[in-house]
């Protein structure tokens, strides 16, 4: 098993590598990217097996002993993100090669499309199984870098644009998560995730504060936390839609997974979570008002996305074993659910030529198979009962209403309300694209006065034929989101163990030191 | 632990000015803002790292000083440095999508010169250095398309033409 932990890594690095000798070559590179996630997957179902039955595994790298080598370990939480990122990232990679043939590639170019995607993949997989900081904040680089360049992909104005935004930030962001690195190095001695727990809580309150602060202003700028999330809707819209995609569904999601690591293992005491609730709430409300202005579907799903971070904050908050469960099994919901829009709105782009809603209209006719590809993933985020989004709801407002205090029952109702308004904003675009005549689209007048969008200009352009590759795969991703909903019960067991185990360092101390720390 | 005045006093200067050109709207500056404050962490991770010694894995004798930090600074410096030449890119390419380094056409200039020869003719397009190469639309996207421009006036010109005609007919039937 201790291999396999090790080839997650390994294995989209190595393909990196050889799908970058294959640059002439477009069809060896998407063969090995797809045959290396596909492996993955398979990889990461062993390992939830594995870890399910047995327990937590914990690699020493090198074979260095657990304080002073790497630390690799998977447990449940880590197994499932590997398991749903491994299965987003491949059926975006399988859309985007549908997307890349059938435009001649032009909007992705192929010679570093793939081997880029896979080093993301890299860092994504080391970022769920690092052990200790330093580990962590290295594959938060190499996602990160792997990441700048796929946001600007192609070199173009409006991506530069928007990647310059994105890429300072990120640096931003990193520089305070290293300094924090160097200064609990420096209070503790120490990196490994396991041994921090017991260290740092001999620390004076003020030093753990002033260290806890500034590792949650590092992962919250990754995860688009509210006061820190207004770089996300200016960047992700601008990149290509199969990598919109794959940084809404994961790159965010990777932010959240570390701060549940710092709230739960590192810093466990709970003393800023109140803190978290309250920025929960915010992010939830302040996101999705912004989502309700928005007239591009691709930044109405960016602030949508920022909103619904939220809830898994209010998850972490609550930090009760219930309120982790529920965070876990609202990450995997949102990651599928998250993707899958923005893949329906990438057929929708190329159907109708724009993103913009007021410019699109009479798509339910041209192409009712997108209507329902966008549709099901609408109230499935909505939050409409017996979609996955809305047995996510009930278990962080049941975890909620179980923590009893009055700052829970707030969130409880910011968390009904925004659902609500996130049903509100996409239907809105679903019937504005889908269901209005084409006809009105010419005369319809933007009641939305700082628009900056010109509504009289060019109406839907021609229509396009979508490649079957590219509407299966966000077929099988519609797929595994109602698979969320068939197949709840196992997986919400899952996520139950899951929040049992990370509710407290002491499982994850016994898995890394199994003989007791010294 | 005892730190180093001086380490102590060149990092709060290398953040504060790092932190200011971060700030700065010239990307080439916040380039420099983050090299600056790349450094800066770098030192303060080695402010951290306790006394200094001999070098692990050299000298049994005396007290080694602390590897870790060495290796965390050194894979920073490696990531800094690979940050550095994407922005450096990314600075380049903006500049050349900002200030495009051409004349721009003249459309009266244009105009005369085309009475003489046709730009009808296959026109070499010049290169554009994104991964679109000569199939984007044009290198500089504010130039004037003078194929399509041909077209169009060729059109109009026809379209005068026409209606200078049917002008003609009626009058002759007058």
């Amino acid at each position: 098993m201790s291999a396999l932990t090790t080839l997650v890594v390994l294995l989209p690095l190595l393909g990196a590598a050889a799908a970058l000798t294959q640059a002439k070559r477009p069809r060896v590179q998407t063969f090995i990217t797809v045959s290396v996630l596909t492996a993955v997957l398979a990889i990461g179902v062993a390992l939830l097996v594995a870890v399910d039955t047995n327990g937590a595994i914990a690699v020493e790298v090198g074979g260095w002993p657990a304080p002073y080598g790497i630390v690799l370990v998977v447990d449940r939480l880590s197994a499932l993100m590997i398991v749903v990122s491994a299965a987003v990232l491949l059926a975006v990679l399988v859309f985007s090669v549908g997307q890349g043939l059938a435009d001649g590639d032009r909007e992705t170019p192929v010679s570093i499309y793939y081997p880029t995607y896979l080093i993301l993949a890299t860092g994504v997989f080391n970022a769920f199984v690092a052990g200790d900081l330093f580990n962590l904040y290295v594959s938060f680089e190499i996602l990160l870098v792997a990441s700048y360049v796929l946001i600007t992909l192609g070199g173009t104005e409006p991506r530069i644009r928007a990647g310059t935004v994105y890429i300072v930030v990120s640096l931003v962001s990193s520089a305070i998560f290293l300094a924090a690195i160097a200064m609990i190095y420096g209070a503790t001695g120490t990196v490994n995730i396991a041994q921090l727990t017991v260290r740092l809580a001999e620390l004076p309150a003020d030093v753990q504060l002033t260290l806890h602060v500034m590792l949650l202003i590092g992962f919250g700028i990754k995860a688009a936390v509210f006061p820190l999330s207004f770089w996300l809707p200016d960047s992700y819209p601008m990149a290509p839609a199969p990598v919109t995609a794959v940084f809404a569904g994961l790159l965010t999601k990777v932010g959240v997974y570390a701060i549940i690591r710092t709230e739960m293992i590192i810093f466990p005491d709970g003393e800023l979570n109140t803190v978290l609730l309250i920025v929960a709430a915010l992010t939830m409300v302040v996101g999705i008002l912004g989502a309700v202005a928005q007239s591009d579907i691709k930044r109405l799903l960016s602030f949508t996305l920022i909103s619904h971070i939220g809830y898994m904050l209010f998850g972490i908050g609550i930090d009760t074993a219930a309120g982790l469960a529920a965070a876990t099994y609202y990450i995997v919901h949102h990651i599928t659910v998250q993707t899958t829009l923005f893949l329906a709105t990438g057929l929708v782009e190329r159907q109708g030529g724009t993103t913009g809603i007021n410019k699109l209209g009479g798509m339910l006719k041209a192409s009712p198979l997108i209507a329902v590809l966008f549709f099901i993933p609408l109230l499935n985020l909505g939050g409409i009962p017996p979609f996955s989004g809305f047995l996510g709801k009930l278990a962080l407002f049941e975890a909620g209403a179980n923590n009893g205090s009055t700052l829970a029952w707030v969130l409880i109702g910011c968390g009904a309300a925004v659902s609500l308004l996130t049903l509100y904003a996409l239907a809105r675009a679903w019937s504005m694209i889908f269901w209005r005549d084409a006809e009105e689209v010419a005369d319809y007048e933007n009641p939305l006065a700082m628009s900056s969008e010109n509504s009289s200009a060019a109406t839907v352009e021609s229509v396009r034929t979508t490649p079957r590759i590219m509407v299966g795969a966000t077929v099988a991703m519609v797929a595994v989101s109602v698979a969320l909903t068939v197949f709840a019960t196992p997986l919400f067991d899952l996520s139950a163990n899951a929040g049992e185990n990370i509710d407290g360092p002491a499982y994850y101390v016994n898995t890394v030191f199994p003989g007791g720390l010294e | 632990m005892n730190a180093s005045l001086t380490l102590v006093i060149i990092m709060a200067v290398l953040y504060s000015v790092g932190v200011y050109l971060l700030l700065e709207r010239s990307m080439t500056r916040v380039l420099l803002g983050f090299l600056l404050v790349g450094n800066a962490t770098n030192l303060l991770i080695l402010i951290v790292s306790g006394p200094s010694g001999a070098a692990a894995f050299y000298g049994e004798d005396a007290a080694t000083a602390d590897p870790l930090p060495q290796a965390f600074i050194l894979t920073a410096i490696v990531i800094t440095f690979g940050v550095s030449a994407f922005l450096l890119a990314l600075i380049y390419r903006s500049w050349r999508l900002a200030n495009a380094d051409v004349v721009y056409d003249d459309t009266e200039d244009l105009a005369m010169g085309r009475r003489r020869t046709s730009v009808t003719t296959d026109r070499p397009v010049d290169g554009d250095d994104t991964e679109f190469g000569t199939r984007a639309a044009a290198a500089i996207s504010t130039a004037v398309d003078l194929k399509k421009q041909e077209e169009r006036e060729e059109q109009e010109s026809l379209a005068a033409e026409r209606r200078q005609q049917e002008i003609d007919k009626k009058e002759a039937g007058a």
